[in-house]
């Protein structure tokens, strides 16, 4: 038997090739879908260039060299320039993607759980717990997520881990109003009554049987918010509150050459055109997995 | 086995609270079946949700197996009494395959041998092996409606709560899931409580019957009498005469 | 019955195709209507809601519809173009579907909505079209039509929901109505009143009358001739009141699996379906 029609197959004979076989119906679904797999196939080079980071280089990052500083793409070994201290923007964008990617797994491990949880227990919960847990919702909800980092930031000092932190403390709220929302529905659903008829404790529900269904519209969201994330993140570092120099942030690399913007656009043009993939493999990306998780169009 | 006393139910409260259920009583002796009837808003439905214990909001008393219940059930009463709901793709979990919809049971009440409590189980409900690791959209409504009667009867309860078990399912298949019912409570020595609309399934499937209209019992009678189409009640008598089908009344 | 009949189907197919393969949802299904009450029973699956919505070009754009015969009162309705369907829904034929909450508009008032139709169907108007609706909504007995006229969908019962879905569309006097398990969704004493409603109207207006439904009590109680679908395909047809003495296997099996009130309990014998009821030309 091929693999194919052991993972089709309709009557599975372990647990193992059911889930398996979910999956790669699931997997089919998505890659029938040429954007996604275009924002998959981003993602994935981003991880890979990343990884690879000390390979791909052709330089040191922060190896300076004014003697041949703003030259333009493509002349002596530099592929896509350099900035005004002499430093090759091609090396400084494959380590700043590092940067980048740290920053967007550190919020996703920080904030899913936290905006899953406190909408979960909300939602399942209701009554006092419902309104004190949203109300503090709310009140972060309140403020602009960029003036909220920036005040944070400014409280905590710059540097990376701190508009990390930042970032993290303002995103998580939308992320408990959906999966309080979904939770909601899910709440009054028979299949809740049915396992509260067989004396599952309320862990047990929200664990087993609440969170798995609201987890797929989170990670959703939480992939097209990544863009979102990216941009605060180059934005902190674009106004100096982020990565600190000489670090090779993407924003601040922006930030770095705006002053040459007309005559050596290359500068900042090059970590711009990178932001901007990226964010787009993002929202490519959760699209598709909208397309596949979102149990409403199954 | 099921003792019901001058059961209320209220929704809400303050000026808009609405009474679904006024002052309900009645019995149901071990391994007898019984039905609850009336049309939608009747409040029969919700006589079933306040003895499971999903609706906490009720006054009165409600004795199970001879145990006073309260707000809070306690582990030996869901071993004792589990439900079968009406929708048969609302009561399944979607993410869950048939194997762990009929595992979790076994692991939250802790009676071990999971597995061959579970082969039994498919078994019985005329399942085979072959379903057991299928997730609920890769099963029929019928088929999944014997999920949840399989998963219902896992515990080895004493009482099934039957809420329209078979109003959502095709008559042909209505009549594979009625025959299994039986045949299961015969088997088990079952006590029935059913809530249904439908008199010719409360005929084939109770002993005796309460019609319930606006949150009250207007009469209790034996399903032999239902049969010979005696009722003492005029509502009761509507209710017999507008499941025959259409009656053409020549209008002037 | 008189002259030529008002609706003839010849040999409707549905095709749903996807990438994999193809579902033939309706299979060759042909009927003549003239003016009288036509049932379509069959359990799920069957293709009847599927046939009562290709009679209004309503079905959903994945679906392809072919037939060699689609005709109504002389109008080829598969050659008919989108003006011309506009035209004749609503108008000349009118569809009550299952449940009335997701037909009627939320954000009109019921009285509103079924004077618009007259406006829109009729050419009547404003306070005429008022003045009708009104009429309507007695028509279909509802107590106090001023009151009800005034009311939003979610103001009113399932039952009165239902009803005025029907005043709705009676409202432009159709030849035709086709309606898709019209009180399925409602109890059994409002039931009778909706289908006595429905009654009336067809003996009295001379209307034609669809009637798709899973009941088979009440499609041998409530019309004068019944087609039996099963798998795609019309099985049997018969007049209703011979329903019972049915000679297909398929419609013995459904009639048997019936619980009755009247009878002792015993097993339900189980419909055994034969892969030869849905072969073509059995």
């Amino acid at each position: 038997m091929s693999l194919t029609a052991w993972l089709l197959e309709e009557a599975p004979r372990s647990r193992l090739q059911a889930r398996l076989g979910q999956g790669y119906a699931g997997w089919r679904l998505f890659s029938r879908n040429p954007l996604a797999m275009a924002g998959l196939a981003i993602v994935a080079g981003l991880v890979l260039v990343a990884a690879a980071a000390p390979l791909l280089a052709t330089h040191s990052p922060v190896a300076q060299d004014l003697a041949a500083r703003l030259t333009p793409p493509g002349a002596a070994g530099h592929w896509l320039g350099t900035d005004d201290l002499g430093r090759d923007i091609w090396s400084r964008l494959v380590h700043g993607a590092r940067i980048t990617l740290a920053v967007v797994a550190l919020t996703m491990v920080l904030v899913a759980p936290v905006g899953l949880a406190v909408g979960c227990v909300a939602g399942y919960r209701g009554g006092w717990v419902d309104a004190v847990l949203m109300r503090v919702t709310d009140v972060f909800l309140a403020f602009p997520r960029l003036i909220l980092a920036l005040a944070f930031v400014a409280a905590l000092g710059p540097g990376i881990e701190n508009a990390v932190i930042a970032i993290a403390v303002t995103s998580w709220p939308p992320y408990a109003r959906i999966a309080r929302a979904e939770t909601m529905t899910i709440r009054n659903s028979d299949f809740i009554a049915a396992a509260r008829l067989q004396g599952a404790s309320a862990a047990r529900i929200l664990w087993g049987h609440v969170v798995p269904l609201t987890l797929s519209s989170v990670i959703v969201r939480v992939t097209l918010d990544m863009a979102g994330i990216i941009l605060i993140a180059a934005g902190l570092g674009f106004l100096g509150l982020g990565a600190q120099p000489p670090s090779p942030e993407w924003g601040a690399m922006i930030a770095g050459g705006r002053k040459y913007i007309l005559d050596q656009w290359w500068v900042a043009a090059m970590p711009g055109v990178a932001i901007c993939v990226v964010s787009l493999g993002f929202n490519l990306l959760g699209d598709g997995l909208r397309d596949v998780l979102d149990p409403k169009q199954r | 086995m099921i003792d019901v006393r001058d059961l209320t139910v209220r929704f809400g409260g303050g000026r808009s609270a609405v009474t679904a259920v006024a002052g309900v009583s009645f019995r149901v002796a071990e391994g007898e079946s019984f039905a609850l009837v009336g049309e939608s808003g009747s409040g029969k439905s919700t006589v079933l949700r306040a003895i499971s214990g999903l609706n906490p909001d009720w006054t009165g008393r409600v004795l199970v197996g001879g145990a006073e219940q309260g707000r809070r059930r306690t582990a030996a009463f869901h071993k004792a009494v589990q439900m079968v709901f009406q929708d048969p793709y609302g009561s399944l979990h979607p993410r869950h395959t048939v194997d762990r919809i009929l595992a979790e049971p076994v692991a939250i009440q802790r009676l071990g041998d999971a597995e061959r409590r579970i082969e039994r189980a498919l078994e019985e409900v005329g399942l085979g092996g072959g379903f057991r690791f299928r997730y609920p959209h890769q099963l029929s409504g019928g088929q999944r409606q014997r999920i949840a009667i399989a998963r219902a009867l896992i515990l080895e309860p004493r009482v099934l709560l039957l809420d329209e078990p078979t109003s959502a399912l095709d008559l042909s298949v209505q009549a594979e899931i009625l025959n299994l019912l039986r045949r299961l409570r015969a088997e088990r020595g079952l006590t029935l409580l059913l809530v249904t609309h439908n008199l010719a399934i409360v005929s084939l499937m109770c002993e005796r019957l309460a019609v319930m209209q606006a949150g009250r019992i207007v009469e209790t009678m034996d399903v032999a009498d239902l049969r010979r189409g005696e009722a003492a009640d005029g509502y009761t008598r509507h209710l017999i005469e507008a499941s025959r089908g259409y009656r053409r009344v020549t209008s002037a | 019955m008189t002259g030529a009949p008002l609706l003839t189907v010849e040999d409707l197919r549905i095709r749903f195709r996807t990438e994999r393969r193809t579902v033939e949802a309706v299979r060759g299904v042909g009927f003549t209507l003239g003016r009288e009450r036509l049932g379509i029973v069959g359990e799920s699956g069957s293709g009847k809601s599927l046939t009562g919505r290709a009679l209004l070009r309503l079905t959903p754009p994945a679906a392809e519809v072919t037939a060699q015969r689609l005709a109504f009162d002389g109008i080829d309705l598969m050659a008919a173009d989108a003006r011309t369907l506009r035209r004749l829904r609503g108008r000349r034929i009118s569809m009550v579907m299952q449940d009335p909450k997701f037909s009627l508009n939320p954000v009109m008032t019921v009285g509103a909505q079924i004077a618009e139709a007259l406006r829109v169907h009729g050419g009547v108007g404003r306070r005429e079209a008022r003045e009708r609706a009104l009429a309507m909504l007695e028509a279909v007995r509802i107590r106090e039509p001023a009151r009800v006229y005034g009311l939003y969908p979610h103001e009113v019962s399932g039952g009165m929901g239902q009803r005025v879905m029907i005043a709705m569309m009676l409202a432009p006097d159709p030849d035709l109505l086709i309606a898709d398990e019209p009180t399925s969704a409602l109890d059994v004493s409002v039931q009778a009143q909706v289908l006595s409603i429905l009654d009336d109207l067809v003996s009295s207006r001379g209307m034609a009358l669809i009637f798709i439904s899973h009941d088979l009590d009440l499609v041998a109680s409530f019309c004068d001739r019944v087609l039996v679908m099963y798998g795609g395909r019309v099985v049997e047809t018969c007049r209703a009141a011979d329903l019972a003495q049915a000679s297909h296997p398929y419609t013995r099996g459904l009639l048997a699996a019936r619980p009755r009130i009247e009878a002792e309990p015993a097993d339900l014998p189980v419909l055994r379906r034969d892969p030869a009821w849905l072969e073509e030309g059995s």
